[in-house]
């Protein structure tokens, strides 16, 4: 076939075409051209300004500092206490022995010669790092095998282990709820749910402190703005996020309440139980058990290893369904080393030691009764909270001429160390949403006998009086 | 195993030689001559050993301005891109199509019905149908320390990856997937030792934060030896070191602040760029040229909208990128600094212990000054075995952090044993144990690097990075490639990793390995052995570069300086 003949052939073609196919490609001809010279005029540097504008603005840019000089009122914080023995019932504070009030070992496990036992033999086994993260090569039998315990103590499918108790929750939070989600929230979250929701980028509700009403009223009104435009209503994921036991006020989530307003409202639930887990209910179960609230209502618990399991790490249990997907998602689970293996043999053993001896939980129950009551007879606290939380927290009834609370409680502390108590001031950054008011922090532990108790409040008392008349 | 038993002897052998350091000839024995039983007098087939002086002719000087030549991204033919594209379309469509006929055999969401969908459909489609066909090849577990072997737990699927069944055997591995670079990752020895002195003396950990009970003087000292050990005023150590990069940068950066941020970057430093409210341009990988531009941009125009000055601009690097094997380019990137004002903010998650003479990470590596860096960062679970996280820098700096830090404010304090770790490993490393076990490790990294690197040049496959950097990608671009190369070599006895969309670029899945101190050069023979007969049957040679025709030498302790 000459070239001539395949020359004409397709300029016959061409007449053949319709007329708007040829519309068709002059334009997307055009659209393209366009697209390529906007993106080289988009490409273009600094327009409009000669090289010495430049050179003179560069010149003349002076950067902040990069920290500024730390105010009076922080340098506390330079010199924390310094804690020089096991963190057990009695600790060494500052060189004080003391009796020990201000550490989460509700359980008493810290010191544990059957875990330490344990965590000895695992790092005698694995070493002290894992040296990866759960995908490469950082799971070890160990992680399965806590995993596997989790699940099963909280009767349900599936567990997941995070290296870090704060990273925990600050990653499986942002897992499911996204940009456009909407999220329901107590006021008085704690800093790493908080700071889960800022990851998250989700519209973020806030609901008054244990207030199922207020939520309800939320609620209510998020109903009618999504009857307007149901089709996007039918998109919006929305949760709901509580503690179990907050952190910061020793309250308890009414559970039963929000759970009837999740399924009425269709929202979904996480608990973080960073605080209840170990500590409520007949088995330590939580603040499900707690409530006799079946845990398949709710979609995710949250929890900490930090605290009653008295090792490092955090989890998350929930189906199957929902914690799979942190197992991609969960950017502090893939993107961190896992838990070294001893700490995870530690907690592991922890959780035996809780299923073996459930009568703990109920001791625990007696003696945070014991501490609420007896505390309540404080005459310049006021204490917040439930009943049978561990966590106490103590304000000040009043503040005398206008003193600083936050150093006045930090002058009781003091006097308590010195007087072999060891109460803390519970540490909070100024950057929370709503700051939480200063208090003294107790926490309760099994380990203490009732005259320990008895005599703690006592000291504490006098120390409260002897601080108070100085200022006055 | 006679595999195993052949290691043991020969790793007891370059111990016994790495004793006799102070002797060159011995030491360069313990390199090429001690193991006839490889090759009989060839090394992997290639023919004749070479003599002393043909190892000292190749010595290689390092000067701070070569860095840039020992870094290659080598780009691959347009065919074998394509090929990629059309692999990866293909496997999504096999999936779809795999979708629409069978059901998942996965856990449906009970009693929420009318909620909105949980999870993005296409993410859960990728998920289902295309990750879970190569899904055995991650999360293998193991049952031993992770050192220069790794003991892997046998598992099997019979549903094609949707479930797994432990079989209850064991495949003893070459571990090049750990991050043990320095080989710290030992169940037995000093650090062990101590470790478990420590878990005696402070239990395993203290139930409270730094700032109320949590505050240990083990963890002073810790803090102590790493500011020394690199040679700043004062550091903070956090017991995550994810959590050093995402609970701190949020103190450091605050709205009105601009941050450029390589494009390789770590999730933890996104998510912590995210959680501070700043903003964020990134600039091309490690392109100084590009991140220059962005600079000068930027204090010419100021803040978007308003066109105020921003208050701070940092530049955010890692010194080794954990995933392109590169090392950061910083003798540029701190003249840019300076020239433009802005902070440096360095992550040596990788790096830290594994480069440079004395192993304190990037700045030891081009010989400057760490003071110079604005803020240093960097990670204990890599080299040094451990846990956890170091921020270093002057000492206001660290105030403000120990004020102003999340972590440090409401995280549980580092676990006494792990810190006890650290210390014990940092002190090996720096020599303040008296001996120099510290740097005969970080030496025995930097002659495994080297020549591994050389060896996989030569075999013809592409790896991407620094000829310095212990973290090898070897790329082999197809999706399903990523799948069979880590199978087969798991077979083969040696464990690595593989990494592929969306971790890395669509068109970029590879390999990865980590070379560590504890490796012997039998073990790294053995590895190269597979890949090459790998590379043939799967068809990795994928580089075009010219190849060293001459066999490559495993170099004595003399010519690695």
């Amino acid at each position: 076939m000459s070239s001539k003949f395949i020359f004409l052939e397709s300029v016959d073609l061409l007449s053949t075409i319709p007329q708007y196919h040829l519309v068709l490609g002059t334009f997307l001809l055009l659209w393209v051209a366009w697209l390529t010279v906007k993106r080289r005029y988009n490409n273009r540097q600094l327009p409009e300004l000669s090289n010495d504008e430049v050179e003179r603005k560069i010149a003349n840019w002076q950067p902040e500092p990069l920290v500024k000089p730390i105010e009076k009122k922080y340098h506390h914080a330079l010199k924390p206490k310094l804690v020089s023995t096991k963190v057990g019932k009695r600790i060494t504070v500052n060189g004080k022995d003391c009796l020990n009030l201000g550490t989460h070992n509700y359980l008493g496990f810290v010191g544990s010669s059957e875990i330490e036992d344990t965590a000895i033999a695992a790092i005698e086994k694995y070493g002290v790092g894992s040296c990866g993260p759960r995908g490469f090569y950082g799971t070890v039998d160990v992680h399965l095998e806590l995993e596997e315990k989790l699940a099963k103590f909280m009767e349900l499918e599936e567990a997941i282990v995070y290296s870090y108790g704060f990273t925990t929750i600050a990653s499986a939070i942002p897992a499911y709820c996204k940009r456009r989600d909407l999220v329901f929230v107590d006021e008085k979250i704690n800093f790493s749910i908080q700071k889960g929701l800022d990851a998250s980028r989700s519209n973020v509700k806030y609901f008054k402190h244990n207030d199922a009403d207020n939520l309800k009223n939320l609620l209510t009104q998020q109903a009618e703005e999504e009857n307007k435009n149901p089709k996007r209503a039918a998109k919006t994921r929305k949760f709901l996020i509580v503690e179990g036991i907050y952190m910061n006020t020793g309250e308890i989530c009414p559970l039963p309440d929000l759970v009837k307003l999740c399924r009425e409202y269709k929202l979904r639930i996480f608990i973080d139980e960073s605080i209840s887990f170990g500590v409520l209910g007949k088995h330590g179960r939580g603040v499900t058990e707690h409530f006799g609230v079946p845990r398949h209502e709710i979609d995710m618990i949250m929890g900490s290893l930090d605290w009653a399991v008295a090792s490092i790490g955090g989890f998350c249990v929930g189906s199957s369904y929902i914690i799979e997907h942190q197992r991609l998602s969960g950017l502090g689970y893939c993107f961190s080393a896992s838990l070294p293996p001893f700490l995870t043999s530690a907690a592991t053993k922890s959780l035996q030691i809780m299923e073996r001896n459930t009568e703990i939980f109920d001791t625990l129950k007696q003696k945070c009764l014991q501490f609420d009551a007896r505390l309540k007879e404080l005459t310049s606290f006021c204490l917040s909270g439930f009943a049978e939380s561990p966590v106490k927290h103590l304000y000040l009834k009043e503040i005398p001429n206008h003193a600083d609370e936050w150093e006045l409680l930090n002058l009781i502390s003091d006097k308590c160390i010195d007087n072999n108590i060891a109460v803390i001031v519970s540490a909070y950054l100024e950057t929370e949403t709503t700051p939480p008011r200063s208090s003294l922090r107790i926490c309760v532990s099994v380990v203490l006998e009732d005259v320990e108790i008895e005599h703690a409040c006592q000291v504490i008392e006098k120390c409260t009086e002897a601080v108070l008349s100085s200022v006055k | 195993m006679p595999l195993v038993n052949n290691m043991a002897a020969t790793r007891f052998r370059v111990a016994f030689a790495a004793t006799q350091d102070e002797d060159p000839e011995i030491s360069l024995k313990n390199g090429i001559a001690t193991h006839p039983a490889i090759g009989n007098g060839k090394l992997n087939g290639y023919a004749s050993l070479a003599s002393d002086l043909h190892v000292r002719k190749r010595r290689v000087v390092d000067t701070p301005t070569s860095y840039k030549s020992k870094e290659s991204f080598e780009k691959i033919s347009f065919i074998t891109s394509a090929l990629t594209h059309l692999g990866f379309y293909f496997l999504m469509f096999l999936g779809f199509v795999n979708q629409l006929l069978f059901t998942p055999k996965v856990a449906q969401e009970q009693n929420r019905k009318g909620y909105a969908p949980l999870y993005d459909q296409f993410e859960v489609f990728y998920l289902r149908y295309v990750y879970r066909r190569i899904r055995d090849c991650w999360n293998r577990p193991i049952s031993s320390v992770p050192g220069a072997e790794v003991t892997l737990k046998d598992r099997v699927t019979h549903d094609y990856g949707w479930s797994f069944k432990f079989t209850g055997t064991e495949t003893r591995c070459i571990n090049l997937g750990s991050y043990n670079y320095l080989g710290f990752a030992e169940s037995s020895g000093k650090c062990a030792e101590q470790s478990i002195q420590t878990l005696k003396k402070y239990g395993c950990a203290s139930c409270s934060t730094r700032l109320e009970l949590g505050n240990m003087p083990i963890h002073n000292e810790l803090e102590k030896l790493t500011a020394k050990f690199l040679g700043v005023e004062d550091a903070i150590v956090f017991g995550m070191g994810f959590a050093t990069n995402s609970l701190n940068l949020p103190s450091l950066i605050t709205k009105g602040c601009l941050v450029l941020s390589d494009e390789k970057n770590h999730a933890s430093l996104i998510l912590g760029l995210r959680l501070s409210g700043a903003v964020t341009k990134v600039f091309k990988h490690n392109n100084t040229n590009h991140l220059e531009r962005c600079l000068r941009e930027a204090i010419v125009h100021g803040q978007p909208g308003s066109g105020k000055p921003w208050k701070k601009i940092f530049i955010i690097v890692e010194g080794i990128y954990s995933m392109e094997g590169s090392i950061v380019h910083l003798p540029d990137i701190l003249k840019l600094k300076k020239k433009y004002k802005a902070y440096l903010y360095l992550d040596e998650a990788h790096s830290t212990g594994a480069m440079g003479t004395h192993g304190r990470g990037v700045c030891d590596y081009y010989g400057i000054d760490s003071r110079q860096v604005d803020i240093l960062m960097g990670t204990f679970t890599k080299s040094f075995g451990s846990a956890g996280g170091y921020i270093a820098g002057t000492k206001e700096l660290i105030d403000h952090l120990r004020v102003h830090s999340h972590g440090h404010t409401y995280a549980s304090s580092m676990s006494p044993p792990v810190a006890q770790q650290i210390i014990t490993s940092m002190r090996i490393i720096a020599g303040e144990d008296g001996t120099d076990a510290g740097r005969n490790r970080t030496k025995q990294l930097a002659r495994n690097t080297r020549y591994f690197r050389r060896r996989l040049n030569q075999i013809g496959v592409i790896i991407y990075g620094n000829m310095d950097s212990p973290v090898v990608p070897m790329m082999v671009y197809l999706y399903s490639k990523i799948g069979t190369v880590v199978r087969t070599l798991t077979g083969h006895g040696i464990a690595t990793v593989g990494v592929g969309f969306p971790a890395t670029p669509l068109m970029a899945g590879r390999i990865r390995f980590c070379l560590s101190a504890a490796h012997t050069k039998e073990q790294l023979d053995y590895v190269l052995k597979n890949i090459e007969e790998i590379a043939d049957t799967l068809g990795l040679r994928y580089s075009r570069k010219p190849r060293d025709p001459n066999p490559i030498e495993y170099y004595s302790d003399s010519e690695t300086e």
